[in-house]
């Protein structure tokens, strides 16, 4: 059987994502103006076969070590 | 002095920088395969820069993870020497061997211009043969070169000294206007506490000939291999 987990990666509170800064810019240029900030980030889709006793685990290491940066990013599981 | 220059699937620079130990300092040079695992003897290793692997995730993340890289990181932490230049500073965030990380940018641009750099030491392997503070012109070529390390830590980096290169004016005033993608303290290049590993935005490689524009880089080169001449004696 296998299972789903989605990672949401996102910068750190206080790390300035100027992708962010400029897609805020361009929707109170467009009168949008209620949206005072934007904070970027990206997430995965991971399809994992279920036979790891240590799961948590070795999701817990994906994350720190390739999908996220943990000098400038957090990041959140969702499991199923 | 044997230069090992490691080569990544995305890597854009390793002949320029393989051609400038080679032919316009006449010392010998190697690539070094991503798939490797010899260090083949070298003396310094050289990580160029470009965009291995296509700067998926983020840039440097994958290339860290090449099996070159298992000894590159063993070589550093024995005290050999490694300079990481643009991508090669970034896979050297990434894999822990220089503190702190490089973002996208401030405004979002491709940078490719000259800049100019105030060396901010010259009692370091990287740095022997500038003048105190001198100002070197070497060019920049990239999208996310914005340095970036938390408030106190950065400020444990400048009291350690391990700031190296930092964008300036021509004369040297480090300002705003100097800063080319809005790294904290217009910090260019850095070093580890060890002394041994240095990563920096600019292209040293691309500065050694006249025609280029520029032989500041050559500076920086020749300081290591004057650090090499000393460590064999």
């Amino acid at each position: 059987m296998s299972k789903k987990a989605t990672v949401f990666v996102r910068l750190k509170d206080g790390v300035l994502d100027p992708q962010g800064v400029t897609i805020a810019k361009a929707l109170n240029q467009m009168g949008y103006d209620e949206f005072t900030s934007v904070r970027s980030g990206r997430f995965f889709e991971l399809e994992i076969e279920d036979n790891e006793a240590n799961l948590d685990q070795r999701l817990e290491e994906v994350c720190s070590k390739l999908l996220s940066n943990p000098v400038i990013e957090n990041y959140r599981i969702e499991k199923g | 002095m044997k230069v090992g220059v490691v080569t990544f699937p995305g890597s854009n620079c390793d002949y320029d920088a393989y051609s400038a130990i080679k032919h316009i300092m006449g010392e010998d040079a190697t690539f070094l395969w991503h798939q490797s695992t010899d260090l083949e003897g070298s003396d310094l290793i050289m990580l160029p820069g470009g965009f291995s692997y296509g700067d998926y995730l983020r840039a440097g993340a994958i290339a860290r993870f090449s099996p070159i890289m298992e000894k590159v990181i063993a070589f550093a932490r024995s005290g050999g020497l490694v300079v990481g230049i643009c991508n090669g500073f970034q896979v050297l965030t990434e894999c822990g061997l220089l503190p702190g990380a490089l973002m996208r940018n401030r405004h979002l641009r491709f940078s490719c211009k000259y800049v100019h750099l105030r060396v901010e030491r010259t009692d370091t392997a990287f740095t022997g043969r500038c003048e105190d503070g001198e100002v070197l012109r070497i060019p920049i070529a990239h999208g996310e070169g914005n340095y970036f390390y938390h408030d106190d830590e950065v400020q444990q980096l400048e009291d350690n000294g391990q700031v190296l290169f930092r964008y300036c004016d021509a004369s040297g005033r480090v300002t705003p206007e100097a800063n080319p993608n809005g790294s904290v303290n217009n910090i260019a290049g850095i070093m580890n506490a060890g002394g041994n590993v240095l990563g920096m935005m600019p292209h040293p490689e691309r500065a050694v000939e006249l025609i280029l524009g520029s032989t500041d880089g050559l500076k920086i080169l020749e300081s290591v291999r004057h650090a090499l001449s000393y460590q064999s004696v």
